[in-house]
């Protein structure tokens, strides 16, 4: 049994080493993003930044945007901030955690109509949605999605013509109602719609107008972060051609 | 305020209890008949399943049967031209799967209790099989069928995973109390949640306190 300990206590001590000794060669970033960030940050991003810039390492942390501002003003010791809406990212900069410039206008997210995979009702324009028989929306009481699709259809003076209408009480629910087929049509996000390509046919994105402000994300650089260079680098690269390849293929916009 | 959810609710709990106490009382007359001990134990076990299982679980089959890809679900929109998932009879269906093992074993459990010698006796006097079912046996067990319909009810009038997969939430159409209540909260109105929550809460004590009135009374014969 003493043995054990011994030989254990040995290969913790030859662990704890390396690690510290990693440390001292490479960096690593922590990059607070909203939980819609994720599948294109883990998968693509993240990657390939890493395979180009092998000193850096970056460790992703996702959340609803609301939560990691949270988690910021709570003391996380984030680097870059990548929020899902200005407002998260306003709070930030005016309680003095992000510099003002340091701000960018990342992407845009658009609000798209969708419809199961062998939808029958053939539709062909935003507007269209009045001519299904059962439409999912988010809960626009409660749902920012919802809140989106409501106000671009009010807008179009759609809203009070819609046909009966279940409200779900996330996105995510309404994409699934929708692969399901449960309901003829619904409105997401676009990068919801993107990452269910199988199941979901995009009819249109919500026209050009409808919505009084863009659904944007914006990204900064922490105030406190140890490592301004590297921060600054991936900011650049998420600006970069190769980046706004992988965005748009996840869906987004890039600004 | 929307009242719809309540009258909802009561349709809904009223049509699948109908259906819960024939669909219960057969299916606890035909484990009770089974001869072999295995079949028994597993037809038991799979009608008591639903009752186990999380509401979304259950939710997940009634989906993958009844959805629109599923086999029920695309032979009823082929030949009929007619979608359940997420109109009004999905609800029916959801609470009466939901509430269908109280049924079930209250049923089973109040058979279980007659004694066996009356059912031969009747046999021997030439009884039926279907006449002894409701002659002797549904005549003998009616306190525990009466008691297991009830919490059926309040079980079926409560369903809320389920029912939000296959149903949706529809105003005036689908939304459930249970649903209308998630709904509520979920949008930050406590207050009308609240009125949602007094009804449901209403309902169910309601439905306990008929119960404990019957055993009661029950006792009270039996002295």
């Amino acid at each position: 049994m003493k043995k054990i300990l011994i030989v254990l206590l040995c290969v913790c001590a030859l662990l704890g080493g390396c690690v510290q000794k990693e440390q001292e060669e490479t960096v690593t970033l922590t990059v607070a993003a909203a939980a819609s960030l994720k599948n294109v940050m883990e998968e693509e991003l993240i990657p390939l930044f890493v395979s180009e810039n092998p000193t850096i390492t970056i460790a992703g942390t996702y959340d609803s945007s609301g939560k990691l501002q949270a988690q910021i003003e709570g003391g996380l010791e984030a680097d870059l901030f990548m929020s899902a809406a200005t407002k998260q990212m306003n709070a930030l900069v005016e309680e003095d955690y992000i510099t003002q410039q340091d701000v960018t206008e990342l992407l845009v997210n658009k609000i798209v109509l969708i419809v199961p995979k062998d939808s029958a009702y053939g539709l062909q324009t935003y507007e269209d949605i009045v001519k299904v028989s059962t439409v999912v929306l988010g809960d626009p009481e409660s749902v920012p999605a919802g809140q989106y699709a409501k106000e671009s259809l009010t807008n179009l003076g759609l809203w009070e013509s819609l046909p009966q209408t279940s409200f779900a009480t996330n996105v995510t629910e309404v994409l699934n109602q929708v692969a399901q087929g449960s309901a003829d049509a619904g409105i997401v996000y676009a990068t919801d719609a993107a990452s269910m390509k199988d199941d979901v046919v995009v009819i249109s994105e919500a026209p050009e107008g409808c919505l009084e402000k863009e659904v944007i994300y914006p990204a900064g650089v922490l105030k406190n972060t140890k490592y301004p260079q590297q921060a600054e680098a991936f900011m650049k690269f998420l600006q970069s051609d190769e980046a706004r390849v992988i965005f748009e293929k996840y869906g987004f916009t890039v600004k | 305020m929307d009242y719809s959810p309540i009258l909802i609710s009561l349709k809904t709990a009223c049509v699948s209890i109908l259906i819960t106490v024939v669909l219960g009382i057969m299916a606890a007359w035909m484990v009770y008949r089974a001869q072999n001990e295995k079949v028994q134990i597993v037809l038991d076990s799979l009608f008591t399943l639903p009752m186990i299982l999380p509401p979304t679980v259950v939710g997940f089959f009634l989906l993958l049967v009844f959805g629109v890809k599923g086999p029920v679900g695309k032979f009823l929109l082929d030949f009929f031209g007619y979608k359940i998932a997420f109109q009004w009879p999905a609800t029916v269906l959801a609470a009466t799967v939901i509430s269908f093992p109280l049924m079930y074993r209250n049923a089973k459990g109040a058979f279980d209790q007659v004694d066996r010698n009356l059912l031969d006796c009747a046999r021997t006097l030439g009884m039926s099989e279907t006449t002894i079912l409701w002659k002797v046996l549904i005549a003998n067990a009616i306190p525990g069928l009466v008691s297991g319909s009830i919490l059926s009810f309040a079980r079926g009038l409560g369903e809320f995973g389920a029912t939000s997969m296959i149903a949706g939430n529809i105003a005036g159409k689908t939304r459930t109390l249970p649903v209308a209540v998630y709904t509520e909260v979920a949008a930050g109105n406590m207050d009308k949640a609240m009125v949602y929550v007094a009804c449901i809460v209403f309902a169910a004590f309601v439905a306990v306190a008929i119960l404990d009135y019957m055993s009661i009374r029950k006792e009270r014969r039996w002295r």
